[in-house]
């Protein structure tokens, strides 16, 4: 059996010499240790050839007191040998391009590769971000008609597209706030969230110096408008909201909450997470929101690179606009037909001034453009149709696999994504919601959110997107009712879980007990 | 136009029917009819892909890249090689499209990047602990001034800046901290480097921070071994920017003591990009580890035994937290790091120190060359490593766009940020810019300087 287990292996695993338990049906994966690429230097091996010294040798540039001693220990270590140890890494990640990733409240949608060719493009790539706007003129541009798009799908006329990340989009949302009370002479201290809201709404809250004050939710999942009354007072600056909100579901009330808000003066803020349910269905400017941030990593396909890069750009309303970040791309005309010319207009006094270096992120900012231009405006509805099609189909379809089990915590129509909760599973079965999810993983699926919103027992917060097919639902969802049927029968099969994977359950309090967060050397 | 997406008309019918529903319109019911959009958008209908590639390639090129100019621009960004493996490796679907690893058992490669990445940036900066990265540069030192505000007590309320600290990383951490009950004061330059005697002055009992940058932003080495400590001395913590880069040949802020370095990592593996995408650092003492921003990879074992990674100390993190966590980042930057850490595997050992030497030569070697010309000046004559400043004698836009026609970038103009330098230029090398590329400047520049000298006069 020692011998069948090898053949089941990678032939080119690498043989580090050490001694390992055998192990039967142990997956190729499994048997690739992880070695990192600190120890897989060798001294003296190399890939960098330096460009000869071409200028006069002088001694002494450098005084020895700001000398380093001893190099930085990286890698030594040739070529060939990074690019198989990266890709060797790459083949223990699940993507989205691999297969279905319904993962809540991330927006796991296809990621054109038109947008990497045009990203890469030299005139984008390599341009320098202090070059003259004068010779940047494509670049600001661009950015200058991705705002003009960005404010229509949003409702509100004043883009800013700095900030780099949804959270860094909410902090610039809550200084815009901060700024335009403080202009007013109004010291406002307290921040309204949702019981339901993303961890960063709070979080964002506290670090523009707020006090968070929570919002209680109706049981139809919408805000609980009389809670929403009671702590509306002339001492709140904003509620933070996201619309439909992270049960997935469109707050009818949204225009009595807006009427609220306003009635105290606070600013109206939405977390534009969701967006890819409402394009051109439904705004946020024409529902009363002040200020809006979108994901370009989520609703317009920026890859999300394991952990980003995104992009968080702002749109607001007129009397929130003197506050924007600067620079802010402009368009002048030239009045003598030359045609408009694009600047960075940095002469904005009331500004909250610079969240980030530069100009943004700029290489995101051309595929979410890219984008834009190849849906146009009925293919933007048309996404955000279609997303909310698979929502209720893919819950439509659960229902029957696993509806005893896994009930819809709110049952309505949901907008691009839904909550089920496991409590049931968990009292009949005896399976956790981390158990399904460790469970789905070796039937070759990203599991969806698990344990958020935090209002709903044993959650799982799903959001197909609308570029997965009708059949890649149906199986998503037998598979969640195999693995349900085989935990009625033997749920030790499942809390085990999984088994095929590069490794097994990891011991996550153990890490977190005793950090080991770097290579020793 | 539809586009990325598989619903044909049958499926939708068919999907309809298993819903209970009619149409379309019938699942945005709970949509009030008074926030409906009853028009389509104002935007342009789609487009094929090769029309949007023609649109997008026709816009590039009214760009001038790095590729079209012999460019010394730097303040912050700077046009290094991108070794072609980082393109490779970075464009594998299996890095570019994962979400953040919220799986680990089938994440364990963007984990294992994480855990090496950290290793290699505590190595750079010879501070124990790393995150897996924040945004960028400016807000990496506004997140080590949160950190800052979340450490010390309520009775240390000022932070000292030095006006060395790029002028974008001193604008976002002003912008940042406007709700933190702090107070900002910058600390002078003399000679090109933070003024100690200043810093000495300024330092009492309610500083929370000193902030600094290494080599600062004129290109000049601070002397963090006489700085740190007069910080240290009154309890403030000590926040380093530093450029990546020189850190293969400059003492590490490590080894003075800082509490926290942070940077610009661009210039490790990332492209220009306009300012963006690319990565912040975030490394510090040991001490602060609980108080990180940010994502951070650690290690550990399945239950059979098997080495792996996880995403670990999360209950400093807003997912876990909520308001009382160390910072609001969600999303971070981790495919901008993978390139930072192949590209230090590329480099190595050794390389990253050879890089360092071949850009001190070529540094000192462009700016004798340029102090060499009637009309400039050195700013300040402190060691630089990779990038120095001058003065002209003669208006710097105009000198720049006189440049620009001969197709030579010189440099940044310096007098939006440094009016007190006149007319300032910082001028920036990597190792893209040859010997030749810099006697190139030096010409160009000689002829631009006299060309505006004499445009004056007329």
């Amino acid at each position: 059996m020692t011998n069948d287990n090898r053949l089941h292996a990678d032939p080119a695993v690498e043989d580090d010499g050490a001694e390992r338990p055998v192990r039967l049906a142990e997956t190729a994966q499994q048997h690739d240790r992880a070695r990192t690429i600190f120890e897989k230097s060798q001294s003296g091996r190399r890939a960098f050839v330096a460009p000869a010294l071409d200028v006069p040798a002088q001694d002494g540039l450098l005084p020895d007191r700001f000398r380093r001693t001893e190099p930085a220990r990286l890698p030594a270590i040739a070529e060939p040998e990074i690019v198989r140890h990266y890709t060797r890494l790459s083949k223990r990640n699940f993507d989205l391009d691999t297969g279905f990733y319904p993962l809540g409240s991330c927006t796991m949608k296809h990621n054109p590769k038109l947008h990497e060719r045009v990203a890469a493009l030299p005139g984008h790539a390599r341009l320098h971000p202090l070059q003259h706007p004068r010779r940047a003129q494509g670049a600001l541009q661009l950015m200058w008609e991705l705002q003009r798009a960005l404010a229509e799908i949003a409702g509100l006329p004043h883009v800013s597209l700095q900030p780099s990340a949804g959270s860094h989009g909410e902090l610039a949302g809550v200084l815009l706030t901060r700024a335009y009370h403080l202009d007013q002479g109004q010291h406002r201290t307290k921040v309204l969230t949702p019981d339901t809201a993303h961890g960063t709404n709070p979080a964002t809250v506290r670090m523009a110096g707020y006090e968070v004050v929570k919002v209680g939710t109706n049981d139809r999942g919408g805000v609980d408008v009389e809670d929403l009354k009671a702590k509306a007072g002339e001492d709140v600056a904003c509620l933070m909201l996201t619309n439909p909100n992270t049960l997935g579901l469109f707050d009818e009330a949204i225009e009595e909450i807006a009427a609220i808000v306003h009635g105290v003066g606070a600013t109206l803020y939405y977390d534009g997470a969701n967006l890819n349910a409402v394009m051109g269905i439904a705004r946020p400017g024409d529902m009363g929101f002040d200020i809006v941030h979108y994901n370009l990593h989520k609703t317009f396909t920026q890859p999300h690179g394991g952990g980003g890069p995104g992009a968080g750009p702002i749109a607001v309303s007129d009397r929130i606009e003197p506050y924007l970040p600067r620079p802010q791309v402009v368009r002048r005309e030239s009045g003598n037909g030359a045609g408009p010319s694009f600047e960075l207009d940095f002469e904005r006094p009331k500004s909250i001034g610079r969240l980030r270096g530069f100009q943004g992120n700029f290489g995101v900012f051309v595929r979410a453009y890219a984008y834009i231009l190849s849906l146009g405006a009925d293919g933007l509805r048309e996404a955000s149709e279609t997303a909310v099609l698979n929502a209720n189909y893919l819950l439509a379809r659960l229902r029957e696999t696993a509806g005893e089990h896994l009930p819809v915590a709110y049952d309505r129509t949901c907008m691009h994504e839904f909550v089920l909760t496991g409590g049931p599973m968990k009292r009949a079965l005896g399976l956790r919601t981390l158990d399904l999810a460790k469970r789905l993983l070796d039937f070759g699926y990203h599991p969806p959110t698990i344990y958020f919103p935090l209002l709903v027992d044993e959650a799982l917060l799903v959001e197909p997107t609308e570029t997965e097919t009708r059949e890649t639902l149906d199986a998503f969802a037998e598979a969640v009712g195999a693995v349900l049927a085989e935990a009625a029968e033997d749920p030790e099969t499942a809390r085990s879980a999984p088994y095929t994977t590069p490794v097994r359950r990891l011991d996550e309090a153990g890490a977190a007990k005793r950090p080991v967060i770097r290579q020793a050397l | 136009m539809s586009r990325y997406t598989s619903a044909t008309d049958a499926d939708r019918r068919a999907m309809l029917a298993a819903i209970g529903a009619d149409s379309i319109e019938d699942l945005f019911a709970d949509v009030p009819a008074g926030v409906r959009l009853d028009r389509a958008l104002d935007l342009p209908p789609g487009k094929p892909e090769q029309e949007v590639y023609a649109h997008l390639r026709d816009l590039a090129a009214r760009n001038t890249s790095a590729e079209e100019e012999i460019s010394f621009l730097g303040a912050g960004m700077y046009d290094h090689y991108v070794p072609s493996l980082v393109d490779s490796i970075v464009s594998r679907s299996e890095f570019l499209t994962p979400y953040t690893p919220y799986q680990p058992e089938i994440s364990q490669g963007g984990l294992q990047v994480m855990f090496e990445y950290q290793t290699a940036i505590s190595e750079l900066t010879g501070l124990p602990v790393s995150n897996a990265s924040v945004y960028e540069g400016p807000s990496a030192l506004a997140a080590a001034g949160y950190l800052a505000k979340l450490q010390q007590s309520g009775e240390r309320t000022r932070f000292l800046v030095s006006r060395g600290v790029h002028p974008h990383s001193r604008e976002t951490l002003e912008t940042t901290s406007a709700g933190w009950g702090t107070s900002i004061q910058e600390l002078p330059l003399a000679a090109g480097v933070t003024d100690a005697a200043a810093l000495q002055e300024a330092l009492d009992e309610h500083v929370a921070a000193v902030f600094l940058q290494y080599p600062n932003f004129l290109g000049a080495v601070e002397d963090l071994e006489a700085l740190v400590p007069l910080a240290k001395a009154h309890g403030a913590l000590v926040i380093v920017a530093c450029d990546p880069i020189p850190l293969g040949i400059l003492r590490p802020p490590g080894d003075f003591g800082v509490d926290v370095a942070v940077g610009e990592g661009q210039t490790l593996g990332n492209r220009l990009d306009y300012g963006g995408p690319s990565f912040g650092f975030f490394a510090a003492q040991e001490a602060h580890l609980r108080r990180m921003p940010g994502r951070i990879a650690g290690e550990t074992t399945d239950v059979d035994g098997r080495r792996g990674f996880v995403l670990t100390l999360q209950t400093r993190e807003q997912h876990i937290r909520r308001e009382k966590a160390t910072h609001n980042i969600c999303t971070a930057q981790a495919l901008n790091a993978l390139a930072g850490v192949i590209h230090l595997s590329w480099l190595g050992r050794e390389g990253l120190v050879e890089l360092g030497e071949l850009l001190l030569q070529r540094t000192a070697y462009a700016r004798d060359a340029l102090t060499g010309i009637d009309g400039v000046q050195a700013l300040h004559d402190q060691p630089v490593v990779r990038e120095f400043a001058v003065s002209l004698d003669a208006d710097v836009d105009r000198v720049i766009e006189a440049c620009a026609a001969d197709g030579v970038n010189p440099g940044h103009a310096l007098h939006r940020d440094y009016p007190e330098y006149g007319d300032g230029l910082l001028v920036a090398l990597t190792e893209q810019r040859s010997m030749g590329d810099i006697d190139r400047l030096a010409r160009t520049l000689r002829g631009a300087l006299h060309t505006v000298r004499e445009g004056a006069r007329a």
